[in-house]
């Protein structure tokens, strides 16, 4: 999960941006079954306004499309995330993940989700302050920390930093800088809305950690050069 | 991967969704082609790309019929209009690029999808980085670069000669046929994968000493390096002891993974329980 860790961007970057995910452990450390607490960990993501929510396996809340007709091309495709569809196709034990794009709603879950005592790591992937302030909320103490040095010879002033951190909020590398690029050119042309760009782009997240809040913002700023 | 000649329709979509700039429009056939040297096999074109399944025929005539009058037909950008990615059948070495690159295939050696670990992720049931030591993951490739396993075999045997542990549980180990030198598998050295996690234990007083050897083995390297590092906190939650030492190397911490320690050696039971009330739980 490194990939939910290594995100382009100043701190102030992430205030929108809380990526939380439960996992158990390998090679049989833990006793009982962990896809009932899995699923529901997702179940309960969806009362606090999660942006996104997925497995590891199956992906996110927004996926490709798949025309059985050619007529279907004349339709509009779906930009808004289907979490139930995530929550049924939930699988095999793998990481599921909940992004969370305010700090009201990240600490409400977190504080939930201490309370529910599932028994699964549970992990936030955010800025120290943000997850400090979520640990807090929830009285607890946090166990580890991992933390992100951030790209080696990238600083935080570089010309394409916005088509950065569009791509790196796929920690697998998914999303192409290519097409995050022309994401961001459509918009700038008006030839696309920054809705439709933010789902293209998180249609090839395939874990559901891409957070469409967090891409709108950052491709409405570089429509206007806000750096 | 390879592009069907018979269905691609030259729309150009998949060179932009391609993660290693390996696809381009072969301008002698007008078709979309694959550089397979380049290729790491991710799969992101073909699982990522939307499928419209129209026939190719009646595209490339209304395309061409289009561009007569000045006008162009241009499917959404994420879009591959008649399907035509097509999967290659895998075989070794190239299989090794899939496993590091596409997330959704879960690694033999791990049990994780894609390239991943568990690193501190679990550390309250797996004890992985214990107290005074610290856990490195060492990415290499990321953003939209790729790696060779000859690159990452330069920084594994750089910190293999220091003594280090390297980490037994890691894809990357997994290919190594010599992991007290750091040494990688002759056969697999020139495969090209999108990103690849090395992963080290060290006791705290060696933090200094890796970074700058890290330091000194990425400038050696054509690709880009990311580092990530991992630390028990302290009873009271505070980590007092590896970030004074990395913002002295200059580090500015900024983002990180914290895992809350909510991990048991039971998982609840849900079987047969009614969810209850955001209020129920929260206040029981």
């Amino acid at each position: 999960m490194t990939n939910t860790l290594h995100r382009y961007g100043t701190a102030e970057s992430f205030k929108d941006d809380y990526v939380i995910f439960a996992l158990p452990a390998k090679g049989g450390a833990q006793k009982g079954d962990p896809k009932p607490a899995l699923k529901r960990f997702l179940e309960i993501a969806l009362e606090y306004n999660p942006v996104n929510i997925g497995d590891a396996m199956n992906g996110g809340a927004t996926r490709p499309t798949e025309h059985t007709h050619a007529l279907e091309h004349f339709a509009k495709r779906p930009t808004k995330p289907d979490f139930q569809q995530v929550i049924d196709g939930a699988g095999d034990p793998t990481t599921f993940s909940a992004v969370f794009a305010t700090r009201e709603d990240a600490e409400a879950f977190v504080t939930r989700i201490v309370a529910e005592d599932l028994g699964l790591s549970i992990n936030i992937s955010s800025s120290i302050a943000n997850a400090l302030g979520c640990c807090k909320a929830a009285g607890i103490t946090r166990h580890s920390v991992g933390y992100s040095l951030g790209f080696e010879g990238i600083q935080d002033n570089v010309p394409n930093r916005h088509v950065l951190s569009l791509s790196t909020m796929c920690g697998h590398g998914m999303i192409s800088q290519s097409l995050a690029k022309k994401m961001i050119d459509m918009v700038k042309e008006n030839r696309l809305s920054p809705d439709k760009a933010t789902a293209s782009l998180s249609r090839f997240c395939s874990c559901g950690i891409f957070n469409p809040v967090r891409a709108k913002r950052i491709i409405e700023e570089a429509r206007g050069k806000i750096f | 991967m390879k592009i069907s000649e018979e269905k691609c329709v030259g729309c150009g979509n998949c060179t932009y969704a391609c993660t290693m700039g390996a696809i381009y429009i072969d301008p002698k056939t007008r078709k979309a082609t694959v550089n397979s040297d380049e290729c790491v096999e991710c799969y992101a074109c073909y699982n990522g790309l939307s499928k419209e399944h129209l026939p190719p025929k009646t595209v490339r005539f209304t395309r061409r019929m289009m561009s007569k009058l000045w006008l162009r037909f241009e499917p959404d950008p994420d879009i591959c209009p008649t399907d035509a990615l097509v999967p290659d059948e895998l075989s070794w070495p190239r299989v090794v690029r899939r496993a590091f690159s596409d997330p959704r295939v879960p690694h033999e050696s791990t049990g994780v999808t894609g390239r991943g670990t568990e690193e501190v992720k679990t550390n309250e049931i797996s004890n992985r980085i214990a107290v005074g030591m610290v856990g490195f993951t060492i990415e290499f490739g990321r953003p939209g670069v790729g790696v060779r396993f000859y690159q990452i075999q330069e920084m594994s045997m750089a910190l293999a000669a220091l003594g280090v542990k390297i980490q037994p549980k890691n894809p990357v180990t997994a290919m190594m046929s010599d992991v007290e030198t750091g040494k990688i598998r002759d056969d697999i050295l020139n495969e090209k994968v999108l990103s690849a996690i090395l992963e080290i234990t060290v006791p705290v007083e060696r933090t200094e000493e890796i970074i700058r050897t890290v330091w000194a083995v990425e400038k050696k390297i054509d690709t880009i390096v990311v580092l990530g590092v991992g630390t028990r906190c302290d009873e009271d939650g505070e980590e007092r002891v590896v970030a004074p030492i990395l913002e002295s190397l200059g580090y500015t911490l900024k983002r990180a993974k914290t895992n809350l320690g909510l991990g048991k050696l039971q998982i609840r039971e849900l079987s047969n329980e009614t969810p209850v009330s955001a209020k129920e739980a929260v206040t029981a």
